[in-house]
């Protein structure tokens, strides 16, 4: 299977530390996979370097088929390629409604004067609607996004990243700060939304990586200490080591 | 629809009906006042100060939606305004001194050359500065149209290449801010100088006179353009109403709110703010070409970085991120400024002291904006708002 990103020998630091070492990760069309890792083992770094928000000091990042480099883009580049990000903080639009939120991230042209002259259509509006109903928002679409819950906000934020129609998600620590009820519901979205794209999630908490039931990566001082399945990384006395008296 | 939104904007297409409505009722009442066709309550200077007030809320909207609603904070737009009034100076000067000359030489026996007349014109121009030669930049000057279009062209053309540079190196917040002060610090001591070809700190003068139109009064003059100010005014709102409505609006106020977030959106960050920085300086510019013909005189001192540091007080006490606050702020200001500064408020004597308020306006202002700034963040418009919901939720 060809990868849908390719991430080989990648190294990236900071005033001399070592954030991303060596490190090396294939990503299949439509794969779910969670990225483990303790804190500073270079989680978000990796996020960047693939967003374009962090330009790396070496290696490759190549993306679909025929492959291209997405070093040389610009963050909505690569966006419009279709990676697409949800931050750790959930980062809505506070100001704007929800509606206007999820509008704003409808899959259409990005140029600002097809923006200038793009009117909605009934079928944006119904677009807007089953996404509303599919992250639990139907209620709040004319609210203010900055009156959500913490865990609405996350929610709209998936559901905004979701309209984007991106080939790859990348999602970091979503179930951070929710209720367990909140969690549940979080898995489920991001279980469906891995059916037609793939998915990366970041995380801290085991429990919710054992509910995606999904392959896992270990990373450890910026390169992937262990690879497959949840019960056989936690097995692996490596990682029991990097983890002995962390979580 | 089930909106509960707390205290915001009065909602656009309601505030820009209300706008229009207001503004052509004023021109109208204005016009019945005038000398020229009405009762002659309102004298023509002060008909003049009128329509210039109306081009200083034309380059206040534009600086609300670059400021207000896309969170680039420009203290550089008033440069933009200066530039427009120049370029039309360049025109009003040259054509009305070789209409001057045209006339001095008429009964001569012998036709002047072409080049004797530029002389004549050149001397008549520049000999305040201490030259005769017409510089290379009036290569246009004796035409309106091309005056007209560089108006638009030069300004525009310089926000495009600030901007590109500026926003390419994602400078922002006061960083940009200071940019933007040195580059129109950087203009206006370009423009000091004798040699800069618009005739140094003299500045163009008598461009209250419009060539051609030597036979119609100033009352009448006066009166063409406060309407051409009034319907620029209206021509503007509208225009940004309308920007600011559709998506291209919720774009530009996410920019402003967090423009990382709207670059994962995929959107082009960089153009958006170009896009609008260039489209706010050309309708200050607009303003200016407006703005100078009323003013009769520009100079470099009118360019200075103060005057637009004066623009974002008046949004800011006008109230950003609403085009009405930013009009009401620009005439609310500049009125009171030319009332406290124009001699006619009664000096306070203290005794051991007396109170000019010539000078001691500026003082008045300044704690004005402090206490807008603490206690009504939303400015003169946010008052608005509540009146407005006030009547609407009775």
């Amino acid at each position: 299977m060809t990868a849908l990103l390719e991430v080989s020998g990648v190294s990236v630091s900071f005033d001399g530390f070592k954030a991303i070492n060596n490190l090396s990760l294939n990503i299949a069309e439509g794969e779910l996979h969670a990225i483990i890792g303790p804190n500073g083992a270079g989680k978000t770094t990796f996020m960047d370097i693939v967003t374009g928000k962090t330009k790396p000091d070496s290696g490759r990042v190549l993306w679909g088929y025929p492959s291209v480099s997405l070093l040389s883009l610009s963050e909505s580049a690569i966006a419009q390629a279709g990676v697409g990000r949800k931050f750790q903080r959930p980062t809505v639009f506070e100001a704007q409604s929800v509606r206007d939120n999820l509008l704003m991230a409808l899959n259409k042209k990005r140029s600002p004067l097809s923006v200038l002259f793009y009117r909605f259509t009934a079928d944006d509006f119904a677009k807007i609607e089953a996404m509303a109903k599919e992250i639990s928002l139907t209620g709040v679409l004319d609210r203010r996004a900055g009156e959500l819950s913490h865990g609405q906000k996350q929610w709209l934020e998936i559901g905004m990243l979701l309209l984007q129609e991106p080939r790859l998600l990348l999602v970091d620590e979503p179930a951070a700060g929710m209720t367990l009820a909140e969690r549940e519901r979080t898995t489920d979205i991001l279980k469906r939304a891995a059916k037609s794209r793939a998915v990366i999630v970041v995380e801290h908490d085991m429990e919710f990586v054992r509910r995606l039931e999904c392959k896992v990566s270990v990373l450890h001082e910026g390169s992937v200490l262990a690879e497959g399945s949840l019960s056989k990384v936690t097995a692996d006395p490596r990682v029991i080591e990097v983890y002995l008296g962390r979580s | 629809m089930p909106s509960i939104r707390s205290v915001g904007p009065v909602s656009i297409y309601r505030s820009t009906i209300i706008f229009v409505a207001l503004v052509l009722t004023f021109a109208i009442l204005v016009t019945l006042a005038s000398h020229a066709i009405g009762f002659g309550i309102l004298s023509t200077s002060f008909i003049k100060t009128l329509g210039k007030t109306l081009c200083l809320c034309l380059i206040a909207i534009a600086m609300d939606v670059v400021w207000g609603y896309c969170g680039i904070l420009s203290l550089g737009h008033f440069a933009f305004f200066g530039l427009g009034g120049y370029m039309i100076g360049m025109w009003l000067m040259f054509a009305r001194t070789k209409d001057i000359v045209l006339k001095s030489i008429a009964n001569n026996a012998l036709p002047a050359t072409p080049q004797e007349l530029r002389d004549a014109i050149g001397t008549q121009i520049f000999g305040v500065v201490g030259g005769a030669r017409i510089p290379w930049i009036w290569h246009f000057a004796d035409s309106l149209t091309a005056q007209l279009a560089l108006a638009v062209l030069v300004p525009g053309l310089l926000a495009l290449v600030f901007g590109w540079l500026a926003f390419r190196s994602r400078v922002t917040g006061v960083y940009l801010s200071i940019l933007t002060q040195a580059m129109t610090l950087a203009l206006s001591l370009y423009l000091f100088q004798n040699d800069s070809g618009l005739r140094g700190n003299n500045g163009l003068s008598g461009l209250q006179n419009i060539p051609g139109l030597d036979l119609v009064s100033q009352d009448v003059i006066s009166l063409w353009f406060f309407w051409a100010s009034a319907l620029a005014l209206i021509a503007g709102y509208l225009f940004f109403a309308w920007l600011l409505n559709g998506k291209f609006g919720k774009i530009v106020r996410a920019i402003r709110d967090d423009e990382t977030r709207v670059r994962f959106l995929g959107y082009p960050v960089e153009t958006y703010k170009l896009f609008v920085f260039v489209l706010t300086a050309v309708v200050a510019a607009i303003a200016g070409v407006l703005y100078y013909p009323q003013a009769g005189i520009i100079n470099p001192a009118q360019v200075a970085p103060i005057a637009s540091i004066y623009l974002a007080v008046w949004v800011a006490i006008g109230g950003r991120g609403r085009l009405y606050g930013a009009v009401i702020g620009a005439a609310f200001v500049s009125l009171v400024s030319s009332w406290f500064t124009g001699g006619q408020v009664p000096d306070v004597p203290l005794g051991f002291y007396t109170i000019h308020w010539v000078e001691w306006w500026q003082v008045v202002l300044g704690f004005g904006f402090v206490l807008v700034t603490l206690y009504a963040p939303n400015g003169l418009g946010g008052l608005v708002d509540v009146f407005v919901r006030k009547e609407t939720s009775a």
